[in-house]
């Protein structure tokens, strides 16, 4: 029994927690916020994953064929695409707030602007 | 909160994550012993049940089909943010930018990237397609099809210019094919309401196992979601190429000027 994958998610998380909070610009943080998210890829598709199963295809394989969890494949597949949009929209938060601030730094962002 | 202190306080709680996430590890199978059970119910049914043999695209667009639909306004919601937010303000001049760095020349991009992007532009094309309409018999769907047809404009962008990219690619069309696309999700599970079934059930004739049309409303929805991510993705594009390739120079000295004036 190897538990490899589930310390891979765990070190993702806390590397990119550490970023997040260690961050000095917005792009890094966001960078950062991919890694955290990251982590639940692994840690998913390791809980689903079985030794020596298919993908979850029966186009040329017969039903009963030992099968990897299509049901995290399916929810990791959906978070992928939804959260390049997302970090797009993230990314066009940090450019709006570098126009407001002149500054690209998150420690700047506390800053009260009249 | 002193940078010194807030790194502290973080390796403390990321020590005692650690702790109970070791604890809680205990309790879970290890790795390649997934002990079921949904996985393995979806993978047996499937094929009888939707007469689709792409169990991923079946959980996706059938049996978690409203999760989907909640996840793909998210990405809706994503793509209308990141415009809304980088939408042209009044105030902002749009031409013509104007250059800060006139001595410094932007390297040309290298001809093995345009030959790259003009060939692989046509195959990215049928190859995104290809996956869009055969979600339902191998891997693929409109998901990951959908990104793929984005890839497209980006490929013209790079074996051409900016300007061939606005000319093959229409703001408008794309923002009606998103709206239309995310609107007719949620209307095709209304329409299974019509028929006494519930909000996104399956009801469509699920044709022959193996054939493209088959799997009901799973090759529909598959496609919508695939037109959606691809205008979404498209759409995201032309706003952040705007901002570049427009706004970059012109936007900028207006927080310094706000700055210096400041006491």
């Amino acid at each position: 029994m190897t538990y490899l994958p589930y310390f891979v998610a765990a070190w993702l998380l806390i590397v990119g927690l550490y970023g997040i909070i260690t961050s000095r610009h917005l792009v890094h943080l966001i960078m950062c916020l991919v890694v955290v998210q990251t982590s639940t890829y692994v840690l998913l598709l390791a809980i689903g994953f079985r030794y020596g199963a298919i993908a979850p295809v029966f186009a040329d394989v017969p039903v009963g064929t030992p099968a990897v969890d299509s049901v995290v494949q399916a929810l990791m597949l959906t978070d992928i695409v939804v959260e390049a949009t997302v970090v797009a929209l993230l990314l066009a938060l940090a450019i709006k707030a570098h126009e407001r601030t002149g500054s690209a730094d998150p420690e700047n962002l506390g800053l009260m602007r009249g | 909160m002193s940078f010194r202190w807030r790194k502290s306080l973080f390796v403390l709680s990321a020590a005692a994550f650690f702790a109970f996430y070791l604890w809680g590890l205990r309790g879970l199978p290890g790795l390649g012993h997934y002990p079921g059970p949904y996985g393995d119910i979806i993978n047996a049914v499937v094929v009888s049940e939707r007469h689709v043999t792409d169990a991923v695209t079946a959980v996706n667009f059938d049996y978690r089909g409203f999760d989907t639909l909640g996840e793909e306004f998210i990405l809706f919601a994503s793509v209308m943010g990141a415009m809304v937010l980088l939408r042209k303000s009044e105030d902002e001049e749009i031409d013509p930018p104007l250059d800060f760095a006139p001595d410094r020349v932007a390297p040309p991009m290298s001809d093995a990237v345009h030959l790259l992007g003009f060939l692989l532009a046509g195959p990215l094309l049928v190859f995104g397609l290809y996956t869009v309409t055969h979600g339902q018999l191998t891997p693929g769907g409109g998901f990951q099809g959908g990104v793929i047809l984005a890839s497209v404009p980006l490929m013209i962008y790079l074996s051409a210019d900016y300007e061939c990219f606005c000319r093959i690619t229409s703001h408008t069309l794309a923002e009606v094919a998103e709206a239309a696309a995310a609107g007719g999700f949620a209307l095709l599970g209304l329409i299974a309401l019509l028929f006494g079934l519930p909000y996104l059930q399956n009801f469509l004739p699920l044709g022959e196992t193996g054939n493209v049309a088959s799997g009901g409303s799973i090759a529909l929805i598959s496609f919508l979601t695939g037109v959606e991510v691809a205008a979404g993705f498209v759409l995201l594009m032309m706003v952040f190429f705007s901002e570049a390739f427009v706004l970059r120079a012109i936007g900028e000295d207006k927080p310094e000027k706000k700055q210096k004036t400041r006491p």
